[in-house]
């Protein structure tokens, strides 16, 4: 979700990205009081205070740990939204380990941007977005693993007084012929005595026992199955006060004046106080704390707000789409030229509305200022970024500021935010009531619903222009919308005007197309937006694979042959295409009324082409079935990747068919899943997943799932109604007619 | 004081009897397994058994539930619950988590009624949401703890 590749996807997997332990000392069992072997480093100097360090329950600083107990936890460098991350970090260390899949663990790391920089994004921050995780830590985690196996081969060889080429290293356990045998974490004090080796060796792919097998679970399926898994709702802290926000009700009003008066008297209230976005109140309990609130009357200055509904929104970027006010984002050729020359051409304008990210656990997180340091739980999805405003707001330095990386019941983006947001309002809080208390800030559903950061909305127009033979030979696209970058520490990526967020997968259009624009009008409104799962490939995909489906129309040509033809040089989105004609039966008979729909799209690395098979029942879109095609490069838990297709696909489906998030007045109309509907399980088709073979490296899994749905929808429901939807969500036209 | 029988013990607790039994739950007792998704009864992440009753925890004020036995995710059990349990581990249904202990605790209330639910009874049972979209996983789990269960 986040655009980093794009700008400084630099030679994440050179040599050298790595740096091994041995360069950056190395912590010994004794200083972790029992936490045994400690690979990774131990933070630079001062970054560890003598209670971190001695803190053995939170190893923040490492990659991994063996504990005494033989369980290996790795520090992972990106959270766990439900994307499988740590199951997927947990393999690879696994993997060069020689660890027995049941033994493994999997912690949130942070704090230290040498450790756990993303590598995708060149290094520069510790964070999970863009689908990198698994890019970033292909080789970084594999490098770990094998360095504490080596280790731990050393540590034996000395016990036993054997060479260590002769020690075998095989599901958690070391042995020698001479009939020695011990298990990782009766050797991890011994090993960590050690000197770490300079470099290593990794397995060739062909010895990979782990990596691709469809068959390991989840590291955190049990505790997610018996509600022992831990969120940040879940914190408890000694003395710690719940505290919710009043917002503003408007995007951009600013508190006037404060009655608490009532509020204070609500039972169990503690106390209230002005933050910077609002007005906390704090209570003995989450309840209390959201009673005390309704109590309370606050009166806003609404001067500087956004008080336009989305009808006018949109209206104003129907006006900006006619107007010569864009920057171009790609030409080839000559577009204009072309169209003029072309014996045919098609137009279309498609509408997207603003989309909040719901993830079910609501936005929530816990700061706690004791001695002289401050410690935050939270879906630290940024947490380079979260440090330093939670050191600023703290007036503490960095190394101070000690982050819990909790795991997150969903984010889908909404938890990567360049402000910090409801991590800055817990700090806020706990310091306005002078840090006496830890404070746990809980959002309602509700304040979640209406606190902004929304899928931005947008305006595109597409026009094509096709020769007597059906052949395009002009391509016009222009998208009218807000900057996700603009007005974040990220605003200096914006190059000559072109948020390439706005325009990811059309800029990047790999159809063979001689004459072809893309440009951008970006807009500015008070209402604030954020990446959502698969960014500028929410709409992209949409308008420019659905379009592409009425010029196959228009040629007379079947909707996969007329992509294949256009994809010469892109064999791996021929590959998927290919892969879902064959395996959904493509151009078979089908059930009556039921219509199929093909799509592809390229993002974050990745490709995935879907087939959508539906019918209209009751006037309404019933998806019955969708066949997936993904090539993320290498699979390394081919489980989760198809998990993540399935989700995707369902995630992608929510927004299609039903998302929409409208204000009247400036005010957000929906405030609940009463309002803002959601996919629930009557609605979730039949899927497949096919997973092509592959030796690149891998790339991400958890959003490329989303964009081809929409538009293998829209083409579907053309196949059977005659329709073209361009207006989102679906649920806006009528069918009942068809 | 308002006497509650959760998971098999009395409980006491000082609160306002119009406080929701979910806050109760997770703030006064502890027992966080059980979620707060909307506070409106709509997503079923709060989802406990009362009297073996699926029931929207937030939505229900702790000084109405009366005699009732409540029973939480960290102390569901029975044929049911095994299964369900069981199977949710053997086919990776998770992925955030967060809605599956009320996922859970729906499924084993329809098991424990319905041994062999058919994909309408899933759909008609299971209306808790899922943001991952787990939902294909759910139903194959239900299907695969309802086999189990004849074992």
């Amino acid at each position: 979700m986040l655009p980093f590749d794009r700008f400084a996807l630099r030679p994440h997997r050179a040599a050298g990205a790595f740096a091994p332990a041995s360069r950056r000392g190395f912590l010994k069992a004794g200083a972790l009081a029992g936490a045994g072997l400690v690979i990774g480093a131990v933070l630079p100097g001062g970054r560890i205070t003598a209670a971190h360090a001695a803190d053995a329950a939170n190893p923040f600083q490492g990659y991994i740990v063996v504990a005494p107990d033989n369980s290996v936890t790795v520090l992972s460098a990106h959270f766990e939204m439900g994307q499988g991350a740590y199951t997927g970090i947990a393999t690879l260390v696994a993997e060069e380990l020689g660890a027995d899949w049941s033994q493994m663990r999997a912690e949130g790391g942070a704090g230290n941007t040498k450790l756990y920089g993303n590598l995708a994004w060149g290094g520069v921050m510790q964070g999970t977005g863009g689908s990198t995780a698994m890019a970033s830590s292909f080789e970084r985690y594999r490098k770990a693993g094998a360095m504490a196996r080596t280790m731990l081969v050393q540590a034996a060889a000395q016990s036993w007084n054997v060479p260590a080429g002769e020690i075998k290293v095989e599901k958690g356990v070391l042995s020698h012929a001479s009939s020695k045998q011990a298990s990782f974490g009766e050797l991890a004090e011994k090993a960590a005595s050690l000197t770490p080796p300079g470099d290593v060796a990794l397995k060739d792919r062909k010895d990979w026992q782990l990596i691709g097998d469809a068959t390991l679970h989840r590291v955190d399926h049990v505790s997610k199955t018996n509600g022992t898994a831990q969120f940040t709702l879940d914190v408890k802290l000694p003395n710690m006060l719940y505290a919710v926000v009043q917002h503003p009700p408007l995007f951009g009003a600013t508190v006037k004046s404060v009655d608490a008066a009532a509020a204070k008297a609500v039972k169990g209230v503690v106390d209230v106080v002005q933050i910077p976005r609002g007005v906390a109140v704090l209570a003995d309990s989450t309840w209390n704390a959201m009673k005390g609130r309704e109590a309370l009357k606050v009166e806003w200055d609404n001067s500087q707000a956004e008080t336009r509904g989305t009808a006018e929104i949109m209206a104003d970027y129907k006006k900006l789409a006619g107007g010569t006010d864009a920057k171009t984002a790609r030409a080839d050729g000559d577009a204009a030229k072309a169209m003029a020359g072309a014996a045919k051409t098609v137009e279309a304008a498609y509408e997207f509305p603003y989309l909040a990210h719901a993830a079910m656990e609501p936005l929530d997180a816990v700061a706690w200022k004791h001695d002289d340091v401050i410690e935050v739980w939270g879906g630290h999805q940024m947490p380079d970024l979260y440090q330093a405003v939670t050191a600023q707001i703290a007036e503490l330095p960095p190394e101070k500021v000690k982050l819990h990386v909790m795991m997150s019941g969903g984010s889908f983006g909404r938890r990567a935010v360049p402000d910090a947001d409801v991590i800055a309002e817990a700090v806020s809080t706990a310091k306005a009531i002078g840090w006496k208390a830890p404070v746990k800030l809980v959002w309602t559903r509700e304040d979640d619903m209406t606190g902004g950061r929304y899928r931005p909305m947008y305006y595109h127009t597409l026009k094509a222009g096709l020769d007597a033979q059906g052949q395009i030979v002009a391509w016009q696209h222009r998208i009218v919308g807000q900057s996700i970058l603009g007005g974040t520490p990220f605003e200096g990526m914006v190059k000559d005007g072109i948020d390439a967020t706005s325009v990811e997968g059309a800029a990047n259009l790999p159809y063979a197309i001689p004459n072809l624009t893309v440009d951008l009008v970006t807009t500015k409104t008070g209402v604030p937006v954020l990446w959502w799962r698969s960014v500028g490939s929410t709409h992209t995909a949409y308008s420019t694979e659905a379009f592409l489906d009425e010029l196959a129309h228009e040629a007379g040509k079947d909707p996969i042959e007329f992509r294949l033809g256009l994809l010469e040089n892109h064999p791996r989105h021929r590959a998927v295409l290919e892969k879902v004609r064959d395996a959904s039966g493509w151009g078979g008979e089908l059930a009556n009324g039921r219509g199929r729909g093909v799509a592809v799209a390229e993002s974050f690395g990745s490709f995935v082409a879907q087939v959508a098979e539906i019918s209209i029942q009751n006037g309404a879109i019933k998806v019955e079935r969708v066949v997936c095609a993904v090539d993320c490069g290498t699979a390394i838990n081919p489980d989760v990747i198809k998990a993540q297709m399935e989700g995707g696909i369902g995630y992608g489906l929510s927004a299609i068919l039903k998302g929409e998030i409208t204000l009247e007045g400036g005010a957000v109309q929906q405030t609940n899943f009463d309002g803002y509907e959601v996919l629930h399980m009557e609605d979730m088709p039949q899927i497949e997943v096919h997973i092509l073979p592959s030796t690149e490296n891998p790339t991400g899994v958890g959003e490329p799932g989303v964009p081809p749905i929409g538009p293998a929808i829209a083409n579907a429901v053309f196949s059977v109604t005659g329709k073209r939807i361009r207006t989102l969500p679906m649920s806006k036209t009528d069918l009942s007619a068809t | 004081m308002i006497t509650l029988k959760v998971n098999g013990e009395t409980r006491s607790v000082n609160v306002d009897p119009q406080t929701p039994l979910l806050w109760v739950l997770r703030d006064t007792i502890g027992l966080t397994g059980t979620k707060y998704g909307c506070g409106i009864a709509f997503c079923g992440a709060c989802t406990v058994h009362l009297d073996g009753q699926p029931t929207r925890s937030c939505s229900i004020a702790v000084g109405d539930v009366g005699e009732s036995a409540i029973t939480t995710i960290e102390a569901v059990e029975g044929k049911a619950a095994k299964a369900v349990q069981t199977a949710w581990q053997n086919l990776d249904v998770v992925q955030c988590g967060y809605c599956q202990s009320g996922q859970v605790m729906a499924a084993t209330a329809l098991l424990a009624g319905n041994a062999k639910p058919t994909d309408a009874d899933i759909d008609a049972a299971m209306t808790n949401i899922c943001r991952c979209a787990t939902y294909q996983r759910i139903r194959a789990a239900i299907h695969e703890a309802a086999r189990l269960m004849e074992i």
